[in-house]
């Protein structure tokens, strides 16, 4: 069952992406997601970025779904099923955030329920970093792979240097695979808990149809938010699995 | 007290994880064996790779009444599968090879590569109701159902088991078809659909879809009822069991055991374990010593 709900407030936040505002009575946590159907066009799983009853999703374009969300304007309806999955879950202590590109849209409710977070917001380049002034409660950093915005570099090379100098209860990070297996890495060798939040193509989202499975475990009932199991996890920016579910 | 034998093959439990749930990935399977399944069947293969269906690819019933599903299909083709079955069958349970095609030739093929692969059995697709050319459509011919069953069974040494579709007025006449199998697997999902007032359109974007789950168990328990009066063939039951008491329902219909699907959405991975508690307690309840005890008990002659 969907329920229709109706977008209220469109912003633009960097190079393709986009905040959808809308109204909806459910009450998700941090790193939960929903799918989102477009009539028609597609569904896909979108994890929520703004908690509370004006709520938001973060959408960077990037296929035919997400690119005709971008086309809708205020007053244009989502059908929406949801809050589905496991998010993050908070403990006390230091905690070090790492978001990269689009990740940020997972991170940011969490962040706002942290006390005083340190944030690394990173991506490609300056024009894609994603809510650099939205945090006033988090010591946020910026990082470009090309210098353009703060350090110049990978998010998990910034991560590694303030992990030199800081002792942190907890890693929470959401990103590209890649990105996620440097920070795994990094929580292995810090010896620093580690909450992060994975993507994969998903079908059903309801923990029936094993299309976004990894090893095992299925990102839309068992995660999207994973912790210990990281660390065992060998398809772990390594192996994906296409829609027929043969591994690429 | 729990074991059962299907065509000489045991089972610690008589719960077999249904074809189409949770089988794509050998670590999923794995999982599922170590989470108490007394079998699995594997996702519906074919010859070749296939996608399926694009989203959405299932509509969720309220009320745990049941879900539609058209997956379409989906399956990284035999050549690719090998390496699953490789994993899943390190579960240590039994693993039954589920095939689709759309000729004997090539249902014998595939079967022929399960076997090769290691199953322990086969199961044939001949009830998708959402797939053109495969499934149902190939399982209400009578002709091409017995062709295939035959190919089969000349192909391969290991117990082939039969998936018929109940989206027929004539199960009887195909059961009889497939007399040859060395099991029948009843129920497969009804054919069903979805609309979306708001939107005005199908939900799911194959607009046809398979109902599973709580809703149907009365049509697969008539099934399996009806065919056991007229058949000796061993058969599975499946179609909405999510308690100890639904299995139970399906074995005094003479079910030898059963599957389980869309429990798994309701009760979690857990389901197995779970519902052969239920069980036990129940024939303990009754004083009844082994599950088998129950196989067609509530059949009245």
């Amino acid at each position: 069952m969907y329920r229709v709900v109706k977008i209220e407030e469109i912003i633009d936040e960097a190079k393709d992406i986009k905040t959808f505002k809308f109204r909806d009575s459910s009450s998700p946590l941090p790193g939960q997601f929903y799918m989102v159907w477009l009539p028609g066009i597609d569904e896909f799983p979108m994890s929520i970025s703004h908690i509370g009853v004006m709520k938001g999703f973060t959408v960077k374009k990037i296929g035919a779904g997400t690119s005709a969300m971008h086309a809708l304007n205020p007053g244009d309806k989502l059908w929406i099923r949801g809050p589905y999955g496991r998010g993050f879950e908070i403990v006390d202590g230091t905690a070090l955030v790492v978001g990269g590109g689009s990740g940020m849209a997972t991170l940011a409710p969490l962040i706002e329920s942290l006390p005083e977070p340190d944030v690394i917001i990173a991506a490609r380049t300056a024009d894609e970093l994603l809510f650099t002034n939205r945090f006033k409660n988090a010591n946020v950093h910026l990082a470009t792979d090309d210098g353009s915005a703060g350090f110049k570099g990978f998010a998990t090379q910034l991560a590694a240097k303030m992990l030199d100098e800081k002792k942190y209860e907890m890693i929470y990070t959401c990103g590209p695979e890649p990105m996620l297996l440097g920070m795994v890495e990094l929580a292995r060798r810090y010896d620093v808990k580690i909450q992060a939040s994975l993507e994969r193509l998903m079908k059903c989202g309801i923990g029936i149809c094993d299309s976004c499975s990894i090893n095992g475990y299925r990102v839309c009932v068992d995660g999207p938010v994973f912790s210990e199991e990281l660390f065992s996890m060998d398809e772990l920016g390594r192996v994906r699995r296409g829609p027929s579910g043969k591994k690429m | 007290m729990l074991s059962v034998s299907v065509n000489g093959i045991q089972f610690r439990n008589p719960l077999i994880l249904a074809s189409g749930i949770l089988d794509e990935s050998g670590a999923t399977m794995l999982r599922i064996a170590r989470a108490g399944a007394g079998g699995i069947v594997t996702k519906s293969v074919g010859a070749k790779e296939r996608a399926g269906y694009g989203n959405p690819v299932v509509y969720e019933l309220p009320h745990e009444r049941g879900i539609i599903n058209a997956i379409g299909l989906a399956n990284p083709g035999i050549d690719a599968y090998g390496e699953e079955l490789r994993i899943a069958l390190q579960g240590g349970v039994p693993i039954i090879g589920s095939v689709f095609g759309s000729t004997a030739e090539e249902f014998a093929a595939l079967a022929k590569k399960m076997e090769e692969y290691g199953v322990h059995a086969v199961e044939l697709n001949l009830s998708c109701p959402h797939a053109s050319g495969y499934g149902m459509e190939v399982g209400v011919d009578k002709k091409l159902v017995r062709e295939i069953v035959s190919a089969v069974k000349s192909e391969v040494q290991v117990p082939v088991w039969a998936k018929l579709t109940p989206n027929t007025h004539d199960l009887r006449g195909i059961a009889a078809a497939a007399e040859d199998a060395d099991a029948f697997v009843l129920i497969n999902t009804v054919r069903g659909m979805a609309i979306d007032i708001n939107a005005r359109r199908p939900v799911l974007s194959n607009a046809y879809g398979g109902l599973s789950g709580p809703c149907i168990k009365p049509v697969g328990v008539r099934a399996v009822y009806e065919i056991a009066r007229e058949f000796d063939t061993p058969i599975i039951g499946v179609g909405g069991i999510t308690t100890g008491e639904d299995a139970i329902e399906y074995m005094m219909a003479g079910a030898s055991a059963v599957q389980i699907g869309t429990a798994i959405l309701y009760r979690g991975i857990n389901a197995f374990r779970e519902i052969a508690g239920e069980i036990e307690s129940w024939l303990i309840e009754n004083g009844i010593e082994k599950v088998s005890e129950l196989v067609g008990m509530a059949q009245v002659r």
